[in-house]
Order: structure tokens, then sequence, then C-alpha cells
């Protein structure tokens, strides 16, 4: 999943981004969602596309709503309006665990961590869960070894997660996450408080995951991360998309510039 | 004429519920902590005030200003400096011990300086005098209540709006540090709302004290009625709140003569249940609260002390029926009968260490489970099947609670067992275990084993303490005790692993209550009679602060709670110049919580870190650096 | 010369085991506006904590206008003329314009009615509002509202944390209009931004955090070429 390379002078700036929510190669759609907290509006009318097999980023300013998107699309949070699509049916109506259900997982920013529990066990714990509510008779234990070797945490297995520093904590996220075997994966800021090994590491390990088929969708601020592994990038401001498209032209576009450096004088 | 005369009682009623309810709203939303005390300093109010005025035959104009207007704010800006403020930040379940902790100790204080065996009577204020209006009488102590509820409406309204330390009070409301910002002290402020939090409560004391008669449980029962009317406000609309009181003031007096006797086949029942209006009321608002969003991290600085493993715990079970061996044959059958208790009471409170301790449910109402069983068990004869019949009736129970509060949680959950454990306490226990109506349970008997030996019942209760410890100790390890446990750290990441959060706390609310029912069943066997008292409200908040102080997820801390709660009255009995039996129990249960209870884990949590210390292990920080506000400050970016 | 209105030596600061600030030193000149740029989660908002006394630093101290004053309490430090205007709204929606106001006479050395006179002067729109609920102005004239505590509490030091933050460029530009006019009146000024351009075009001196570090400090035109290369990723 390289980065396709274009040439910024024969770089058409309205390459068409928009998709249609019962597109198989759709698997999560968030359909112009609009959040209002009392008198903020932090989301408005926010349409994000992620594919199968891509993994798609949503970048933007401190506040521009792109945690209260991902609560949306995991149905901690009510929309003001809209809708969201996972795997082509609207599930708008249901509740977080029932999308979980269809295939959708997610990391926080502010970790939700088990954290009297050990790596593993947190990671077990995800894929207890999964075989719990699939009933596919899979060996939740294998998985739960297998993901902690993926995801690089086997050195601190037995720590018990509120021990762990933040970056590795991440990562416990990202293998419960994982450990529910989801078609989409949300991931927010799964990069920060991790060395640049590490950061390299799981950049590395999104690039595969896409490979397999899942659906990743990345909040991330370390801009080198998201240049090397999004595929396509949403950028939101406001609560608005002002901008989506290959990595090189949302770096190019006159507008994200201005949401990030302030408008030219 | 009736009606309008029972309506103009129930406004006056409703008037002092608005009172409580009031003061109470004005702490709870400067500073965040939901004050269970509140109804204890109303009744320290009452009896300060009975001191001043029939101890000590100050007059009223002196004392009722001295109460009112100097010891109650000094006595609530006092809590708030020495409780209330090093709080700041902590988790519910941390402010919920503190403030129970606090009510025990206020009980057992009261119970100490003021005999209860003795009996006293707060005259009226106004003794001669009243009016008729269209017909309808009205005391001058009525009128005075109206009068001093208007009153003081207007005098808050007018601190609120026009003040610039009451528009400070609702700032901090809005946002605390940006009060500090704007150079207003947030701590001084919340201190004047704890001052005013305790007048209001006393002012509600003083003018219920003389119709509910001076008793210390009565009136701080009767002012916790006002928790209501301050749900009805949400715990933050002041003339909601108002409206809320009187609304329940009129219901209350309503009830048993308009609506009780006209329910069609059950109106027997429907004046049982006339106690237990007030919870009733506030039970059917906690149903129809907006649905709270599913957050909260992880209570910090929980340690969670390390479970032991199953030789460990098999080792541990065998130790303890080997220390009953023991015991059996150095005790006297007297103490052998206290020592089941002990045990007895410690299965039920293991109950508590699956449901509070691994899965974070507040629950105040384990006694009402426990009572459930002994009576199903008084209805079962000689038969053993009575110990599965508590655990279903129990169980069963359980299950309804869990159902009807799925959504709430933290402090909201913590109100609504209060509020079964105190309507169960009036409504059910009162009528059919109350004044002359003890049940007789007969023991129950087993084929080839003497049960009505006290030394082989004491041996069989351990047996069962032994397997429900190494049974809960298994369940901990196991993958429900993994599910328990990651509901209790993050119920949101739960949720979108995939679990039904409803369904496992449905599930664990039916475990813990069927648990403490089976218990039940055997505290009834053992005592043989068991009245109300055995099983009220005050008692089940006792129980969980001395499980808490010994460490509410830990078996010692079951086993520690069930001791100390028990042995306080034995103590109390070899020790002369004590009188009253249950205020050592209160006084020390409420000075430990609220001496430990900013520890999430108890004694049992300082132990296991003091041991991890002995070992050199790293232990766990006290305040967990997950889920810090400004975590995104934390990271790193590498251009 | 006069003591620097605000400094901070060698400050590492965090929150719980996590440290975020690792030896931060900065000044600013008493009279000068001082601009802190940054990606997100540099630590430039944990400066500001640092400042104004909500977070303590482990290591290091903080002088406003030459005294030592690590240890006062936020609101103390309000009160002796550290002025901070919050990230987001630094307003109490539930209550009315005019109550806010008077809210900001705890740090003020005016009456009541001198400050409303003063920010209805400055700030028109919020005279015509000021009976409404704070909360439901718009976030522009919410914004307003924060900075009239600004103008209305003669700062020895002001710190300004994005207050371009969520707003329309229109009135980002107005209000750094004021924040030009605050500097013109001789005010100390360090401010925090996204907007690099916006901000460096009224500062005398900017740094850049990276990290929890200070990456560079210097004039603004200095640092202007420096803060693309550290936000996105040297493409602008």
């Amino acid at each position: 999943m390289s980065t396709p390379s274009l040439d910024l002078d024969t770089y058409v700036p309205h390459v068409d981004h928009t998709y249609d929510p019962r597109d198989p190669e759709v698997a999560l759609y968030v359909d112009e969602v609009s959040v209002r907290f009392g008198g903020v509006q932090a989301v408005s009318a926010a349409t994000i596309a992620a594919l199968r097999g891509q993994v798609t980023g949503l970048i933007g300013p401190n506040g521009a709503g792109k945690t209260t998107t991902f609560n949306v699309i995991t149905g901690l949070e009510s929309p003001t309006s809209g809708r969201v699509w996972l795997g082509n049916e609207d599930v708008s109506a249901l509740r977080p665990y029932k999308r979980a259900r269809r295939g959708l997982a997610r990391t926080f920013q502010r970790l939700e961590v088990f954290g009297t529990l050990t790596a593993r066990d947190n990671i077990l714990a995800a894929a207890e869960f999964r075989r719990s509510w699939s009933r596919d008779g899979s060996d939740a234990r294998a998985t739960a070894d297998e993901i902690v070797e993926r995801v690089g945490l086997s050195h601190v297995q037995h720590e018990r997660v509120d021990m762990l520093p933040t970056g590795l904590a991440r990562l416990v996220e990202l293998g419960r996450g994982l450990a529910t075997r989801p078609k989409v994966l949300l991931l927010d800021e799964p990069g920060s408080g991790l060395d640049v090994a590490e950061s390299e590491a799981l950049g590395d390990l999104l690039i595969e995951l896409a490979k397999e088929g899942i659906a990743v969708l990345v909040v991330e601020h370390d801009v080198d991360l998201v240049m090397r592994v999004c595929d396509r990038i949403h950028v939101l401001d406001f609560g608005r998309i002002i901008s989506i498209g290959y990595p090189k032209d949302v770096q190019a576009d006159p507008a994200v510039q201005a949401a990030y450096l302030g408008a030219e004088d | 004429m009736e009606f309008v005369q029972l309506l103009v009682v129930g406004l006056v009623t409703g008037c002092v519920y608005a009172l409580s309810a009031t003061g109470l709203v004005v702490t709870y939303t400067t500073s965040g902590i939901f004050n269970f005390a509140h109804g204890a300093i109303g009744m320290l109010g009452a009896f300060t005030y009975w001191q001043l005025t029939v101890g000590w035959g100050w007059p009223a104009a002196l004392a009722l200003p001295a109460v009112l207007l100097v010891l109650a704010p000094l006595f609530g800006a006092g809590v708030e400096r020495v409780l209330i403020r090093p709080l700041h930040g902590a988790s519910v379940d941390v402010t919920l011990v503190i403030t129970l902790g606090l009510l025990l100790f206020l009980l057992g204080a009261a119970n100490y300086i003021w005999d209860p065996a003795t009996s006293r009577v707060l005259p009226e204020l106004f003794t001669s005098g009243g009016t008729s209006i269209a017909g309808v009488n009205l005391s001058s102590q009525q009128i005075l209540i109206v009068v001093v509820a208007v009153a003081v409406a207007l005098a808050l309204r007018t601190l609120f709006s026009r003040t610039r330390i009451g528009i400070a009070m609702r700032g901090v409301v809005d946002d605390p540090d940006l009060c500090a910002m704007s150079g207003a002290s947030p701590a001084r402020i919340q201190q004047l709302s704890w001052a005013i939090g305790a007048s209001l409560a006393s002012v509600a004391g003083i003018l219920i004290a003389p119709k509910v008669g001076l008793s210390s449980i009565q009136l701080t029962l009767l002012v916790i009625n006002g928790y209501a009317a301050a749900l009805f406000g949400r715990l933050k609309s002041l003339p909601r709140t108002a409206v809320g009181g009187i609304l329940l003031g009129i219901v209350v007096e309503m009830y048993p003569v308009y609506i009780a006797p006209h329910v069609p086949g059950f109106s027997t029942t429907a004046t049982e249940l006339t106690k237990a209006v007030p919870m009733i009321f506030l039970g059917v608002l906690l149903l129809f609260l907006p649905s709270a969003r599913l957050r909260t991290s992880t209570a910090a600085g929980r340690i969670a002390p390390t479970v032991p493993g199953l030789r460990q715990s098999l080792v541990g079970g065998v130790g303890l029926v080997v220390v009953a061996v023991v015991l059996t044959e150095s005790l006297s059958s007297d103490n052998l009968g206290i020592a089941t208790s002990v045990v007895v009471l410690a299965i039920a409170l293991l109950s508590l260490v699956l449901l509070t301790g691994y899965s974070g449910q507040t629950s105040l109402c384990v006694l009402t489970f426990v009572g459930l069983g002994a009576w199903a068990m008084g209805h079962s004869g000689h038969s053993v099947l009575g110990l599965l019949w508590g655990a279903l009736l129990a169980g069963a129970a359980g299950a309804l609670v869990a159902l009807a509060t799925a959504r709430l949680r933290g402090l909201y959950l913590a109100l609504a067992t209060f509020a079964f454990a105190k309507g169960m306490d009036e409504a059910f226990f009162y009528f059919h275990l109350g004044a002359g109506q003890q049940l007789e349970i007969a023991r129950f008997r087993l084929p080839g084993i003497d049960t009505s030996s006290a030394s082989t019942f004491f041996l069989l209760c351990t047996l069962v303490l032994a397997v429900a410890s190494v049974g809960v100790l298994a369940v901990r390890r196991g993958r429900w005790g993994r599910q328990l446990t990651a509901l209790n750290d993050s119920p949101a990441a739960c949720a979108t692993l995939g679990v039904n959060t409803t369904v496992t706390k449905v599930a664990v609310f039916t475990v813990a209550a069927a648990m403490a029912g089976f218990a039940g069943g055997l505290y009834g066997s053992s005592r043989g009679i068991v009245t109300n008292n055995d099983f009220a409200v005050l008692g089940s908040l006792a129980l969980l602060l001395a499980v808490r102080v010994g460490g509410i997820n830990t078996i010692t801390g079951a086993v520690f709670g069930s001791l100390t709660i028990t042995m306080f009255p034995e103590i109390q009995k070899h020790v002369h110049g004590l009188p009253d039996k249950l205020q050592l129990a209160y006084l020390l249960t409420g000075l430990a919580a609220v001496s430990v209870g900013r520890d999430p884990d108890g004694l049992g949590g300082q132990f296991s870190r003091l041991g991890h210390h002995l070992r050199g292990l790293r232990t766990p920080p006290s305040s967990s650096p997950t889920g810090i506000p400004e975590l995104e400050e934390a990271r790193l970016v590498h251009s | 010369m006069a003591a620097p209105a605000l400094e901070l030596r060698g400050i590492t600061a965090g929150y719980g085991r996590i440290e975020v600030l690792h030896d931060v030193s900065l000044s600013v000149p008493s009279g000068t506006v001082f601009a802190l740029l940054g990606p997100n989660g540099a630590g430039k908002t944990t400066t500001m904590l640092v400042a104004s006394g909500y977070v303590r630093p482990t290591a290091g101290c903080v002088h406003v206008a030459g005294t030592h004053v690590n240890r006062v309490a936020p609101e103390n430090l309000a009160k002796a003329g550290v002025c901070r205007i919050p990230e987001g709204r630094g307003i109490f929606p539930n209550l009315t314009v005019n109550e806010n106001l008077r809210m900001f006479t705890y740090s003020s050395p005016f009456s009541t009615s001198e400050v409303q006179e003063k920010s209805f002067a400055r700030f028109a729109r919020l005279g015509e509002r000021r009976n409404q609920l704070a909360g439901t102005l718009s976030g522009g004239e919410q914004q307003m509202l924060a900075m009239s505590r600004a103008l209305v509490s003669d700062p020895g030091i002001l710190l300004l944390d994005e207050i371009s933050m969520g707003l329309a460029p229109k009135i980002v530009s107005e209000l750094y209009e004021l924040v030009g006019q605050l500097a013109q009146e001789g005010i100390s000024i360090l401010l925090v931004e996204q907007f690099a351009r916006t901000a460096l075009a009224v500062s005398d001196y900017a740094a850049v955090m990276t990290g929890g570090r200070i990456a560079m400090v210097g004039q603004p035109a200095d640092v202007a070429d420096f803060v693309n290369e550290a936000y996105l990723g040297g493409a602008a």
C-alpha cells in the first residue's frame, strides 16, 4: 500500500473521493454526521468513507472533532443528525456492543485499558468476548498469545497495564481491538507515546493489517507516520471535512495549510 | 374538606423536604460530592438545638441563631475542610465511602452523647396559637414552616443572583478552574456551600423533630427522604428541587388516604407501602433519569491485590476449616454462636467482593438480600431446601434491581440500591419481621449430620465459607472474572469490544444476591429468630464500609468486615460504661471509613502494598497515569 | 533593566508519572509579546498551566516580575496579575454576560460598572447581549467575553491559550486586533497558537516547542521557516 506517486505539476485537485455507502468496497461509511454539545457544533455534516484493505487517515488541528467522530461511529455518542454504515448496513440505531459484534473495534485517545489486568489478560479478555458472542469455538488463549507477539508486547505481557508507559498501553488497546477480529479498526492516536523505532513498527503493522483486508481508520498527529501509512486522508477542521485525498494532495492543499498554520495575510 | 386539609399538611411536610433537599443540592452542585451524611447533619442540628433549649434552658431566640447561623455553618465548613477538600478529583466511589462513613460516625456520636434510651421531646417553636383559613386548621408551627421555607427560597435567590459570592458559587458549578483563574477561590466557595448545606439540613431537622420525635435514626432517615426531592431537581435545579419536595410531601400525605385503600385486591399491601413512598418516589425518578453515557475510566489508585492461585486459595480454605475445628474445641457454645454469625455474615459479604470489589457495582442493600434469604428459610420448616429458596428469591430480587438500574452507575446506582434497601426495610421487613412479628426459623436438617449441635453447625458454615471463598477466587481468575474486572476498569471499552454490559451487570447482581440470600438462610438458621432490625438499611451501610475498610476486593476484606461488625456489640458487653449496643459499630466503622476511605483498596490494599514493598517489587502508582485529562500533552512527536 | 514579566527556568513538569516538559526555559521581557508555537501535544498548554500555577513543576522555577512563585495557588496568582485565558471558552456558560463580567472583578482593580463599561466599549455586541446566558452566545462572542477579562484585569502578564481555536478567520483577526492593542498598551503577553502566521504577525519573540522541549527561540521571521517543517512535515 505505498502512496501513489503523483507529479505535483500535473496534479488534479479534485479527484473524486465520494463513495456510496452500499459500495462493497466501503467497510465504514460516516454519512453527514453532525454533533452538537450545548451551543457548540463539534462535528458538522462530516462524511467519511473507510475502504477495505486501506489505511484511511483522519487528521486535523486540536479540537477539530476527531474523537467525537469516533464516539459516534462506535455508538458511544449519539449524533444530532447523520448515519453510520458498517459493511453496507445502516447501524445508526444499534448500541455499541452490537456494532462491535458486526466487526468494529477501536482504541481510545484517553486510554480505556483494563488497568488492573495484565497486558496479556487485556487481550485475552477481548478474545474471550469475541468467542462468547461469535461462538466460533476459536481458542482465545492461542489468539491472545499470537496477538501479544504481533503487536510487540511479549516483554511486558505479564505486567499490569496501569504500570505500563502510555505508548505500550496504546498497543494493548490495539491488540485488544485485534483480538475481536475486526473488519473495521479505528485507532485514536496510536502512535503517541511511542519512540521512533516503535512508531515505525506500528506503521508496518498498520500497513500489514490493511493488506489482510481490514479497513483501518486512524487519527494521528505524527505527520510522518500518517504520510507513510495512509492510502487516503480526510482532514477535519471545526468539525467539517475540509479536504479528502491522497497524502501528497492533502499536504499541498492550501485549505489544509490554512487550517494548520492560519490564513495567509 | 379533608382533602384540602391533607393538601395543606402535605405542603407543610413538602416544605421541610424542600429545605433539606435544597441544602443537599447546593453542596452537590458546588463540590460535586453527594453528601450522604446530610440527613445525619440535620439530625445533629436538631439534637444540638434540643440541648441548648431543653437541656440548658436557652431561650429559642438565642438558641436558634446559635445553631443555624453559627454552629451548623461552622460544622459544615469544618467537614468541608477536613474531609471534603482533600477529595478533590476523587472517584465517586471514594466520596461515597467518606460521606457514608460520616453518616455512621455522626449517628454513633449522637447516640453516645444523647443516650437513645432516654426519651426527649423537642417542643414546637410556637406551642399555642394557630389559625383557620377557609376552614383549614393551621398550627403556628405549620405556618412557621411555610414562612421559613419561603424566606429561605427568597434568600437563596438573592444570594445566587445579586451577590458576587453567590454568582461565584454558580460559576464554580460551571468551571472551578476558571473561577480560580478569575481570582475566586473554589475551595472557599465550596466551603461556604457546605456551611449553607449544614445550616439548611439543621433547619429541616429542627422543624420536623417536634412531629416525628427526637430519635437519631428516625430523624436521619426522614431528612434522607429529601433526597428524592433533590433528585427531582436532577441534583442541580433549586426551583425544581423545591417543587419536588412539595410534590413529595403531598404524595406522602395523600397516599394512605386516597390511594392505598383503593387499590383493588391489594389494599393491605398498598397500605404497608405507605412509609416507603418517598423511596418509591426516588426509585421512579431514577428510572426516568436520562441515560448516562458509557464512560468513567479506571478509578485511580486501585491496586487490586494479587489474586491468590488455586493452590494458595485451597490451602487458605483448608486452613480456615482447621482453625474452625480448633475453635469448636475451645469455645463455649455461646461463643460458638457468635463465631457462626461471623462466618455466615462473611459469606454474605463475599457477595460484595464479587459485586462491588470485582465488577465495581455499588450496592447499599446487601442485608436486604440476606433478609429475603432468612425470610424464605423461615417459611421452609426444617427443609434444607429453604437455603435454595432463599438464594432463588434473593437472586430474583437482585435481577430485578439490576434490570431496573441497568442504566445507572456510581452515585445513582448507590442511591437506587439505597432506596431499595430503605423501601424494603419500611414496607416489607417492618411488617413481616417487625415488632411482634419476629420470625422463628427452624434449623434445617441434613441426613447423617446433627445440625442442631452448635459445633457441627459452625463447622458446616465454615465449610460453606471456605468453598465460597475458593469459588469466588476461582471466578476472579477465570473468564468471567476477567470480564467483571474489565467492566469495572472500563465499561466503555467493554461495550466497544462487543460485551452487552447490561447482561453482565444483571448476571453479577443475580449471582451476588443469590449468594447473600443463601447466607441469609444460614443466618436465619443459626439465629433461630430474626427481626427487621437485623436487616436495616443502616446495617447494610455499616457492612459495606467495614468491607471497604478491610479491602473490598479481597476475601480478607469480607472476613474483616464480618468480624468487626459482629464483634463490636460483643466487645461492648464486656467493657463497662458503654451504653447502647449499636453505637460503637457505627462510631468506629464510620471513623475507619473516613480515615482510610480514600484508599480504594482498604487495609487489604495497604497490606498488599507493604508486602510488595518488603519483597522489593514495584508497586502500582497511587494515582493511575492512565486517564488523566491532559494526556494528549504527553504525546511525543517525531518530526 | 526591569525583570522579565515571566520567566521559566529549567522547568520539568508532567502529570503523575508522565513527564511532559523537559527542562523548559523561556523569558517574556516586560512589555513584549512572546509566541509559543508547536504541533499538537508539544507541551504548550502544560507550559501555560505551569506559568499560571495549575501544574506544579517537579524541577525548575517560575518567576513573575522577578518574584519566585512556584508554590502560589492559582487564584492568588490571578489576583497578583497573572491572567490566563484558557484554551476553549474561558467563560461561565450558565451565567449571563453581566454576571460573567462581575466574576472578572475578583481580579480587577475596577468596579462592576467600570468593567461593564470597558468591555462593552470594546465589544459592542456584548453590550447588546448583556442579560443573555453566556453559553448561548456565538463562539466568537464567547471568546470576546473571555478576552474582556484580559481587558479589565490590568494583568502583569497575559497568557493566551489558542484564542483562535474553532473560530472563523474574521473573528480571529478581530481578536488579534485586540491583542495588538493590548501589546501597544505595554501589557506583556505569552501566547500559544496553532496558527503560526497569525501569532507571528503580532509577536516580538517566538519559540517552537516539540516533544516537551523548546526546539528554537528567535525573531518571528526566523521562527516562521522552522514552523512549517515542524507542523506539516516540510510540505508547506
